[in-house]
């Protein structure tokens, strides 16, 4: 993943994914994209032909989806008389591979079929794989049953002419947040600009003197990239940016139950917890995005940061599309008055509380 | 109007010697039952007169215990923690609640439970402890293994009759008018409820039809036999959703014998600060022990108990470098800090919910209404922190 050429890309990815039929790709894309809960996504029917889909994601990426129906007549003609159609310019696959499969010879043909296809249009493109319904398998086994599927499949990848670098994988299940973290990848891969964004948080981070600072995707709630500073690196919980990205979705299902809301409509203007180890509080940064703060337990500091994470919006915001949106954010009063890179400090906390919530008021009509 | 209780509720006589379990209180006689029934009535609508007059009440009532249990230490006392015994046919789901409340097993896989064919005990530690005694449905109420001794029936809170409601109830209705017909005559202060169960199963208007059909054949029964006065109460439950555990908690209010001072103490608080709705949950078990007087939504309860846990979770995931207090863990309340939380919903500003530690065990989940907006956070915060030195002391008599 190097950084010159990322900005270079066009904003709209073609994300292609595929894998055999009922490997789990159109409940993966309900969960991730369409706010279903895991128990739900038995509702869905078979995916016919291809379902394209549009998602914004961090404002000016457009996210391309084809979800390809897997049922081998499909895969036929997506081979054949579709094949360019389907396969050139694309960004990344996501293929699924069910783990379950009772024909995993058949699929590893079906596998290497739509490789050949996808190196003769796209050879630069990037592969994730999932091993997807690992659930099923047996703890103690996981591991070992994860290499030797992932061996196989490599195998395979370097057959049809793609390299190591170009491929990752990950052992996913929609039951626990390995669905979360191998989407988060994705993601990372495809957001233009993370490295900026990246620098830029970390500079927050030192700023706000804070444990740990997560950016999450606004409507799936999925990380995009978070900053770690000192002690919070040793945190036991590494799969904790996937869990709070669950924590957030089932947050959001039952704030929809009681608002009447959509699930998709609902999401909160900011969330505090501070306990006497820490204090959290997550909040809107972008039209896109909220930012998770962890920091260590100190009112003055946490008051601060809040503040400073208001002004450091407008820094962000050109992250964000622009079009007509940013006239609607200029007409609010503080935003005028130049920020420019410094920040307010602990001593000039006498910002009052009033001002710096005014912006969260102004979105919301 | 700033300040939420004139300041000689919290200056009662020093107490005593500080009693650390909350349900360790005398039962005097019915006078005083009667006495918290009118107070709890009249905290529905609180003006500063009744407010000092129940005030007075708690007082004079906490005098009358202390002397009680000088005078005469015969008492009957409920000991330690309250005890609920349930009951039922088989497969009527027993089992499910005992380990969907207290074991946090998901719903889903209580499916796979096996059927129970000894008395099985499981406790929580909580704000108090929980028992919670499941009894097979072979054994009677008169059987020997339950009532192997008088001691288990004297601190035995609760009878829990569960039927199932998409089962044949009808045999099950005769032996749940026996039992209670067993502990009318014999044990009258033993709280009797049923719980008609698996409603998720039933549509929205059948499921209210057969509810009332059970509610009116039980009753009529119980009339038959001659026990028609025996207050017993009813709830529609299920495990799929939040109404077990409302059902469990009104259950264990019912067993609080401090339960009009914190409904009072609520009302107070929702009433200064705007405040839609207040529950004091236990955070352990989610179960609320107290909540105000204005009507009870099961939607509030749920949003509310969905936030505790992610509270709890986030929680755990930060809160790694405290050193564990307790080998149970989960709860890490401390001296230095009190632990807070507001989530604001966006769109409709006003309201929010604003989450507090109460004490160890305890937490205060609110719903904010109209006019309490951001601004007026100081005097809410300052409310509830007297609110929580009250309910510190409440629970120290």
């Amino acid at each position: 993943m190097s950084t010159p050429e990322r900005g270079k890309r066009q904003k709209q990815r073609k994300v292609l994914l595929m894998g055999r039929s009922g490997a789990g790709k159109s409940s993966m894309r309900a969960i991730i994209f369409s706010n279903y809960v895991a128990k739900d996504v038995r509702r869905l029917g078979a995916t016919i032909d291809v379902e394209h889909s549009n998602v914004r994601f961090m404002g000016n990426l457009l996210l391309n989806l084809w979800d390809c129906g897997g049922q081998d007549s499909f895969v036929e003609s997506y081979l054949n008389n579709q094949r360019s159609h389907v396969f050139s310019s694309v960004a990344v696959m996501i293929f699924v591979i069910d783990i379950s499969s009772r024909e995993p010879a058949a699929d590893m043909i079906n596998f290497a079929a739509t490789l050949r296809a996808l190196h003769e249009h796209s050879p630069g493109s990037k592969l994730f794989i999932l091993i997807h319904k690992m659930d099923l398998v047996p703890t103690e086994q996981k591991h070992k049953i994860f290499q030797q599927k992932t061996e196989e499949v490599r195998a395979r990848c370097t057959e049809e002419g793609f390299t190591d670098q170009q491929v990752e994988f990950w052992a996913t299940s929609i039951w626990d947040q390995s669905l979360y973290r191998a989407w988060t990848q994705v993601l990372y891969f495809l957001v233009p600009n993370a490295a900026t964004i990246e620098s830029m948080l970390r500079k927050l981070a030192d700023l706000l003197d804070a444990r740990e600072l997560i950016l999450y995707e606004r409507t799936t709630c999925l990380a995009v990239t978070h900053i770690t500073r000192a002690s919070e690196a040793h945190n036991p919980y590494t799969d904790r940016f996937e869990r709070i990205s669950s924590i957030l979705k089932t947050h959001k299902h039952s704030m929809a139950k009681h608002t009447g809301m959509l699930a998709s409509e609902t999401s909160f203007a900011e969330m505090q917890i501070k306990t006497g180890a820490f204090m959290f509080f997550i909040t809107r940064l972008t039209e896109n995005t909220n930012l998770a703060v962890v920091m260590p337990s100190d009112e003055a500091a946490f008051n601060a940061a809040r503040v400073n994470v208001q002004l450091a919006r407008r820094e962000f915001a050109q992250f964000d599309i622009v079009e007509k949106k940013a006239a609607r954010d200029l007409p609010l009063p503080h935003r005028q008055d130049g920020y420019r890179g410094q920040m307010y400090g602990m001593d000039e906390s006498q910002y009052s509380l009033n001002d710096a919530e005014a912006p969260i008021r102004g979105y919301e009509d | 109007m700033h300040t939420l209780f004139s300041s000689n509720i919290l200056s009662p006589p020093p107490a005593p010697a500080t009693q650390q379990n909350p349900f360790e209180l005398l039962f005097n006689s019915a006078a005083t039952s009667n006495s918290t029934a009118s107070a709890s009535n009249s905290s529905a609508h609180s003006s500063p007169i009744e407010y000092n007059l129940l005030t007075r009440r708690l007082q004079d009532e906490r005098r009358a215990t202390e002397d009680a249990r000088h005078v005469e230490p015969t008492a009957v006392r409920r000991k330690g923690h309250p005890k609920l015994l349930l009951m039922g046919q088989r497969r009527s789901g027993k089992s499910s609640i005992q380990n969907v409340i207290l074991q946090k097993m998901p719903p889903t896989e209580t499916l796979y439970l096996e059927s129970t064919n000894t008395v099985k005990t499981v406790s929580m530690q909580s704000f108090a402890q929980f028992e919670m005694t499941e009894v097979p449905s072979q054994l009677s109420i008169e059987s020997p293994e339950i009532a192997y001794s008088e001691a288990n029936f004297r601190e035995l809170g609760t009878v829990i009759w569960v039927i199932d409601v998409q089962d044949d109830y009808l045999s099950s209705i005769n032996s749940l008018v026996h039992t209670a017909g067993f502990l009318a005559e014999n044990y009258p202060r033993v709280h009797f409820e049923v719980f008609i169960h698996k409603t998720d199963g039933l549509s929205e208007e059948y499921r209210y039809d057969a509810f009332r059909e059970v509610r009116q054949r039980v009753q009529d029964e119980l009339s038959d036999v001659g026990f028609g006065h025996r207050e017993v109460a009813f709830h529609q439950t299920s495990i799929f959703d939040h109404s077990i555990y409302e059902a469990i908690s009104k259950v264990v209010q019912r067993l609080l014998p401090q339960l009009p001072a914190l409904e009072a103490l609520l009302n107070r608080l929702c009433s200064t600060c705007g405040m839609q709705k207040a529950y004091l949950f236990d955070t352990a078990s989610k179960i609320y022990i107290a909540t105000d007087a204005s009507p009870t939504f099961l939607k509030d309860y749920e949003v509310c108990s969905d936030y505790v846990d992610v509270i709890v979770d986030i929680k755990a995931l930060y809160g790694w470098q405290q050193p564990a207090k307790k080998p149970a863990g989960g709860s890490d309340a401390d001296d230095e800090g009190i632990g807070e939380s507001v989530v604001t919903f966006e769109r409709n500003g006003d309201t929010y919910i604003y989450a507090r530690e109460i004490t160890e065990h305890l937490s205060l989940i609110c719903l904010m209404g109209k006019g309490s907006g951001i601004d007026k956070r100081v005097l809410i915060d300052y409310n509830v922190s007297l609110l929580q030195d009250a309910v510190v002391e409440v629970f120290k008599v």
